[in-house]
């Protein structure tokens, strides 16, 4: 009955989606409201019976309802409870349905926090919305129903969930991720009514700003998530393999990056306007190309789904429509462009533009590694790889340059900025992190590597520059704390973006250069030696647990001749699926990983062993959230809690009058 | 001026356009099939001993006429699947080399005494060294070689009888009728 | 079939085979070392879903891998290693594709998108400072300073 309610509710949101995609869009065109009214109750209806479908569906795994095919795939009765539910997202059907499901948040939020936008643009933004919801719902109920029963032959017991997502993992990585790629929904939709509305001012980036920043941190955070469960899940201690799957969900993070920043000057300087509507199509049509490549199957991937050429064919088809139809949209309204700001080749609006360009060309090189063996394919020139050998040597230069412009940014004004003067400011600064660059991996490592050096140099240049700033704006105020608590939220949030993406460098260049990494055959007593760590191992113990049996081994670490503590990296065999997993124990602080993961046991009572000692890997997700915090300080910069937008093109620089009222 | 700039507002659309007929193209291929490296090229040399006695094969010794080298071993269960089919294809006379690919030949031999026989030959190759050569990257897989030695054909995953007529059939009498170094000569 | 072993049903960021897997190779000199291991970091197990030799304990990966280990101690080197993997096993088996006229796009498309796209903005730039600014235009320049003025209390100048 349940599973049958679950699909009746997914039915009545798609003919409400159907609804929310006419309606208010006809009413838009001619000018009526009461057609346009119908967008927000829509949008919460909708909402409302697809979170109906998708608490069902826990509901079904709660209680272990093997009658419908989904569950039976997904789950198992010795499950515990918190797997049961996360496992509602651990298959295609049920991945999607989570999709729709946010999908239909984010409509609703639009529907609740857009009280002081025109009615055109709300019946608009959200008939959009109500496309895209159009497309999902019926890929979930055509091709993709977590509903289908197996009756009347269903089985006594579920197939068990893959022991790879009985994880912590797989209970946060998915929804933050989805959180991300769906939410750039909302920017997409702004950009799409404001073509049809011929309005694209700045008060149209302040309202986009807000809602992509959040996707963006969202998606920030997910896939420093995915980085880190593949870490420490997967048992060989690789944080990124540019597989497919990984890049699929870093495109639309890079183009989603370049959209925030073109936004901001959009905002500010009134340029970039058509530049930056093209990125906000660009960004979700990316998270959509990113749906197709997980789903289809014309890609291998470590992390595909099951794949399905019908089900590719209806995401490309869909994507077809939406990509299509909003290209060809923005094609034929190129007459709206008009730049009014003016500024200089130094400026910082060509650095932003730079930047943008470094992350536009970031964005088409994941594309293109990803797609070409593809493209070879279809040339007939035959199958290749393309994999972490040319991402890397991409990725180098491209990092570099955008570190250094993101340590330039505050010295580099808007409009004009003199030569000169930014030399003469910065030469010491320059200066000195070349001399640092040298210095610090000379001192870690007591060699240089040319690569190192350089990541060194560019780093310490955002350090450097981004402290010289924050001194320069707190140094006339008498407590430096109550100086940096005072400091605009927006002006922190960059500060901690670019530091994060500083963090993210220096942790993927010196965990690449200064891995140290033991395979050994151990027998009991037996010790390895990594830096000034030495690993003993004690042996191997066996226990069952409820749906595993597990070989638990004891490697006791001392540094030093101190010891330290005792590690127990497990092998374990689930009862299901019989599937073998590897649990690597893992010591951590900032500066380093200890990593201990069990191999084979041999018949003597030795085992593989592998020992890693990783520098610095932390920063690589300690930076993501650096980063996404940032974002998130943007977002509570006071003008966006401004309750009231005023879209009216002309005068719309500054709400003068709303400000006021709100923060006298 | 204004006709440049509107192809430079057409030109996402041109490239989105491109990509997805690539996208439309790949999606009936299967991403996981590899063709062989060695298409059109000669049998790597090898000499390894028969399974069944201290015969030595090599590849010289398998000229002459075209024949099927199919890889098995008595671990892969596929290879169970597709063995009635060899059984009868060589009934029909077609000549077909078995490569016991790191095997038991123990085993080997029990299974092919259960099973029925179809090869000419079984060559032994124990440490995986010829199926390397070969480019094998799993079992079952088929390779068609023509009378000169030349690669013609690989099959990877089972002979079926539909398969068999529709695509290694017409190869292979191709490669009866007329191999590449053959036609050479005349 | 050897396909459909590979097809399981698996989540994003998951691989088919959760198995670390470890060859125990004694090496004479650490310089072999480091270069088996870079070697077997990029070459592709030609049968898994998509992994390098290092990560894959397929049979396949473990047979290539003891390869990559004789060549690496015969003294072959490391463009002679991977062209005899990529003899046998096609381009595919290296995740660093081949310089060739075919893929000529792949590897210098991103650095020539950056320069073609990098002198067009420098040159419209540099166009538009030289065109001179019209009436109408710095009188709204002007309105703009004095509005912005107006009302720095209440917006970032920064962001």
């Amino acid at each position: 009955m349940l599973a049958e309610l679950g699909q009746f509710s997914l039915i009545v949101a798609l003919s409400v989606a159907c609804l929310l995609a006419t309606l208010p869009m006809i009413g838009a065109h001619r000018s009526d409201n009461s057609l346009m009214q119908v967008a927000r109750p829509a949008a919460l209806v909708q909402m409302l019976f697809v979170t109906a479908a998708f608490v069902a569906l826990v509901l079904l795994f709660v209680r272990n309802d093997f009658t419908v095919a989904y569950v039976a795939a997904h789950s198992n009765s010795h499950l515990p409870v918190w797997f049961k539910i996360s496992a509602v997202w651990g298959g295609h059907e049920g991945s999607l349905l989570l999709w729709v499901f946010m999908l239909s948040g984010w409509t609703g939020a639009v529907a609740l926090f857009s009280g002081g936008l025109p009615q055109e643009t709300v019946a608009r933004t959200l008939g959009v919305m109500g496309w895209i919801s159009i497309g999902f719902l019926s890929f979930v109920l055509f091709t993709s129903n977590p509903f289908d029963r197996l009756l009347p032959d269903f089985p006594f017991d579920g197939n068990d969930l893959n022991p790879l997502l009985q994880d912590f993992g797989l209970i946060i990585h998915p929804p933050t991720l989805y959180m991300g790629y769906v939410g750039f929904s909302v920017v997409f939709a702004f950009a799409i009514a404001g073509l049809l509305n011929g309005q694209l001012d700045s008060a149209w980036a302040r309202w986009s700003r807000p809602w992509t920043l959040i996707a963006w941190c969202f998606l920030t955070i997910g896939i420093a998530l995915g980085s880190w469960w593949a870490y420490y899940e997967l048992g060989w201690g690789g944080w990124w393999f540019w597989d497919p799957v990984e890049n699929a969900s870093l495109m639309p993070w890079l183009s989603g990056t370049a959209l925030l920043h073109a936004l901001s000057v959009t905002e500010k300087r009134k340029v970039f306007k058509s530049w930056t509507v093209m990125l906000a199509i660009i960004t979700f049509s990316l998270s959509l190309l990113g749906t197709f490549l997980v789903r289809s199957g014309v890609l291998t991937s470590v992390h595909a789904f099951a794949s399905d050429p019908e089900r590719g064919l209806f995401i490309l088809i869909f994507l077809g429509i939406v990509v299509g139809g909003s290209l060809t949209l923005f094609a034929m309204r190129s007459h709206l462009f008009k730049a009014e700001g003016r500024y200089t080749t130094f400026s910082r609006e060509t650095l932003i533009m730079f930047g943008n360009l470094l992350l536009v060309v970031a964005t088409f090189a994941v594309l293109l590694g990803t797609l070409f063996p593809l493209i070879s394919e279809a040339f007939g020139q035959g199958k290749l790889s393309v994999g972490p050998p040319y991402f890397n040597l991409i990725f180098m230069p491209l990092a570099f340059a955008a570190l250094l412009l993101m340590g330039s940014a505050p010295f580099v004004k808007w409009k004009k900025q003199s030569w000169r003067e930014f030399a003469s400011s910065m030469g010491g600064t320059a200066a000195l992190s070349l001399l640092l660059g040298f210095a610090l991996p000379w001192f870690y490592s007591g060699g240089l590597n040319w690569k190192v050096v350089l990541a060194t140099t560019f780093c310490v240049w955002l350090f450097i520059a981004t402290g010289k700033d924050i001194i320069h704006r707190t140094r006339s105020k008498a407590s430096l704390l109550g100086a940096l608590v005072a400091l605009p939220n927006s002006y922190k949030g960059m500060i901690l973006g670019h530091v994060g993406i500083a963090f993210i460098v220096l942790g993927v260049t010196y965990t690449s250069f200064y891995t140290n990494e033991i395979d050994s055959r151990l027998s009991q007593g037996e010790s390895i030696h990594i830096e000034n760590y030495r690993f003993e191992f004690q042996g191997v113990k066996m226990h069952e647990k409820v749906n595993y049996s597990a070989a638990i081994g004891q490697i006791d670490v001392y540094k030093d001749e101190g010891f330290l503590l005792s590690l127990s990296p497990e092998k374990r065999v689930y009862a299901v699926q019989k599937n073998m997993m590897t649990e690597a124990a893992i010591e951590w602080n900032l500066a380093r990983d200890l990593y201990v993961a069990l191999g084979e046991s041999f018949d003597d009572g030795s085992w593989a062993v592998r020992v890693s000692y990783k520098p610095f890997v932390r920063w690589i997700w300690l930076g993501a959230l650096i980063s996404a915090l940032g974002g998130f300080f943007v977002v509570a910069d006071r003008r966006y809690r401004l309750k009231r937008y005023r879209l009216d093109a002309g005068q719309s620089r500054l709400p003068l009058s709303n400000e006021r009222l709100i923060n006298p | 001026m204004s006709d440049n700039k509107t192809f430079l507002y057409m030109l996402p659309l041109l490239i989105f356009f491109a990509l997805a007929v690539l996208l439309y193209s790949s999606l009936e291929k299967d991403p996981r099939l590899l063709p062989s490296a060695r298409l059109g090229q000669m049998l790597p040399e090898f000499s390894l001993s028969s399974l069944y006695s201290e015969e030595i094969i090599s590849d010289q010794s398998m000229m002459g006429e075209a024949s099927l080298v199919n890889v098995w071993a008595t671990w892969c269960p596929s290879c169970r699947v597709e063995h009635p089919v060899l059984n009868q294809l060589a009934e029909e006379g077609v000549v077909i080399y078995g490569l016991n690919y790191k095997d038991d030949p123990v085993e080997a031999r029990r299974y092919l005494e259960r099973l029925g026989n179809p090869y000419k030959k079984v060559i032994q190759d124990l440490s995986g060294d010829l199926g390397l050569d070969l480019g094998v990257y799993g079992a079952p897989e088929t390779y068609i070689v023509g009378a000169d030695g030349t690669i013609v054909y690989r099959h990877v995953g089972i002979v079926t009888l539909e398969n068999w007529r529709s695509i290694l059939l017409p190869l292979y009498q191709k490669a009866q009728i007329h191999s590449p170094a053959m036609e050479a000569i005349q | 079939m050897a396909r459909i072993s590979c097809m399981a049903f698996i989540f994003f960021m998951v691989s088919l085979s959760a198995r670390a897997s470890m060859e125990i190779y004694e090496f004479e000199k650490e310089e072999s070392k480091q270069r088996y291991q870079s070697l077997i970091a990029e070459l592709r197990c030609p049968k898994c879903q998509n992994q390098n030799l290092a990560d894959s304990s397929a049979e396949i990966a473990k047979d290539l891998k003891a390869r990559v280990y004789k060549l690496v101690n015969d003294g072959k080197s490391d463009a002679e290693i991977v062209s005899y993997l990529v003899d046998r096993y096609g381009d595919f088996v290296t995740y660093r594709p081949p310089l060739r006229p075919a893929t000529w796009l792949l590897w210098f498309g991103p650095f020539a998108l950056f320069f073609l796209v990098g002198l067009f903005l420098i040159w419209r730039t540099y166009r538009v400072n030289i065109a001179p600014e019209s009436d109408a235009e710095l009188d709204r320049e002007r309105l703009e300073k004095m509005l912005s003025r107006h009302s720095e209390k209440t917006t970032t100048p920064e962001d």
